[in-house]
């Protein structure tokens, strides 16, 4: 027994080191199943906090690209606003609109390591929830993973769990957007057939299959596209229309019909 | 000794936001963000015993963390790198070391330099090796500790040299 006492004391440290490592070990394993842990994010009230106050400063700088980013959506906004047909009533009844959108600030922005998440100043308060869609004015960001009470973390499209239906634009063809990690103004779509005629610079926008975004997001424009080795499928890497490395305000989606469809969905499966 | 723990206090928080809101943000060439949280081993008090060492690395590289959204992989990186600092240091001052009143101010240039360089190797290849996982981007791997490595070596001087101990 006194050599077993005295054995742990002379190697504590090491023993120390051992255990540390394990619980380090084990975070690791439990951040990289399919969902990031619950509490140890960025979303918590000390990280956010922090980032928020560092954010009440840095936000002043580049006011004035942020204002030529809102008037240039304004102007697109109107355009379309000027051209639609106009309609004979208006509708008073707002209990029919699928989609509700919110705005956020992004206070920590990250997009150089494999797996990017990003930091919003609004949280379960603004009723912000796992699984709405997040956007910019000019194309799709991510998804909210985690909410805490005043901040929520977003999983970016520049993560390798990420995977969002796409489709390419004006025709029905769809695929899933992944990111394979090595550029962050590159991410790759996957599993569309090779009978569908592609040409590069075509558009990419979110498909209809997903119920967390509405369909016709722009997403990116084909840069490169290739044969898999089985032949029967393509590789395509698109170049994202957003600049993700100067973000500062989005747009969060919820979709009002998502509990409705997931209920069906798993219905289904359960039936079978 | 009780100014040491405080210095050590200061050092800590210090590192911690200037990594975080600083050196995190950089990007330099689209993914190079160099690790200066580092030097807190650097600086770390020679006589202070191990298990201290370890236990406050496991504390900085998991405030790290929680900030970056890398759960745990800045801590295993500190972790290992807290653990090896001994013998880095044996191997780089040598005999010196066991004497009572070796400090790191009192070693040549080049001792430190290397001393400092060893650090961020060993931080950086676990970094990174667990950041990527897998041998078939062991390329990407070294790409990454070489770029990272050589902006964190620089910065960390710049930074040791600003916040430089008086020589006594």
């Amino acid at each position: 027994m006194q050599r077993i006492i005295n054995f742990i004391l002379r190697n504590r440290s090491s023993l120390l080191f051992l255990f540390l490592l394990a619980v380090a070990l084990l975070l690791t394993v439990q951040n990289n199943a399919l969902h990031q842990s619950r509490y140890f994010n960025s979303a918590n009230w000390l990280t956010g906090s922090v980032y928020n106050t560092s954010n009440s400063v840095t936000g002043y700088f580049g006011l004035e690209q942020e204002n030529d980013k809102l008037l240039e959506e304004n102007r697109r906004l109107r355009r379309l606003l000027f051209n639609s047909e106009p309609r004979d009533s208006m509708e008073l009844d707002t209990s029919g609109i699928r989609y509700q959108v919110m705005t956020a600030s992004i206070i920590k922005n990250s997009y150089s390591k494999p797996d990017n998440y990003i930091t919003i100043d609004k949280g379960r308060a603004d009723s912000v929830v796992q699984d709405m869609g997040v956007i910019t004015s000019r194309g799709i960001l991510g998804i909210v993973e985690k909410a805490s009470r005043n901040y929520a973390s977003v999983q970016s499209i520049l993560n390798s769990k990420s995977n969002i239906n796409a489709k390419i634009a004006g025709t029905d063809y769809f695929g899933s957007l992944t990111w394979d990690g090595r550029d962050y103004q590159l991410v790759q779509l996957e599993d569309i057939p090779r009978l569908v005629p592609l040409q590069e610079g075509d558009t990419i926008v979110t498909g209809a299959m997903s119920s967390i975004f509405p369909e016709n997001i722009p997403i990116g424009t084909i840069e490169a596209f290739s044969l898999t080795e089985s032949q029967s499928f393509y590789e395509i890497d698109v170049r994202l229309i957003n600049d993700m490395t100067n973000l500062k305000q989005v747009y969060l989606i919820r979709n009002r019909d998502r509990e409705e469809i997931l209920q069906l969905e798993s219905d289904v499966a359960n039936d079978l | 000794m009780t100014y040491n723990y405080l210095l050590a206090g200061i050092r800590f928080f210090a590192l911690v936001l200037a990594q975080v809101l600083i050196f995190n943000r950089m990007d330099l060439f689209g993914f190079v963000n160099p690790m200066v949280y580092i030097l807190f081993l650097y600086w770390f008090p020679v006589r202070e015993n191990r298990t201290s060492l370890i236990l406050s690395a496991f504390l900085l590289g998991f405030a790290v963390d929680l900030f970056s959204d890398t759960m745990a992989l800045h801590t295993i990186a500190a972790l290992t790198t807290a653990f090896l600092r001994y013998p880095l240091m044996r191997f780089v001052f040598g005999v010196n070391m066991e004497f009572q009143n070796f400090r790191l101010s009192n070693s040549t240039r080049v001792q430190q330099f290397t001393f400092l360089a060893l650090l961020v190797v060993v931080h950086h290849l676990v970094f990174f090796a667990f950041e990527i996982f897998s041998l078939s981007n062991l390329l990407l791997i070294l790409k990454r500790v070489v770029l990272t490595g050589l902006c964190t070596f620089v910065f960390s001087i710049l930074l040791t040299s600003l916040f430089a101990i008086r020589r006594e």
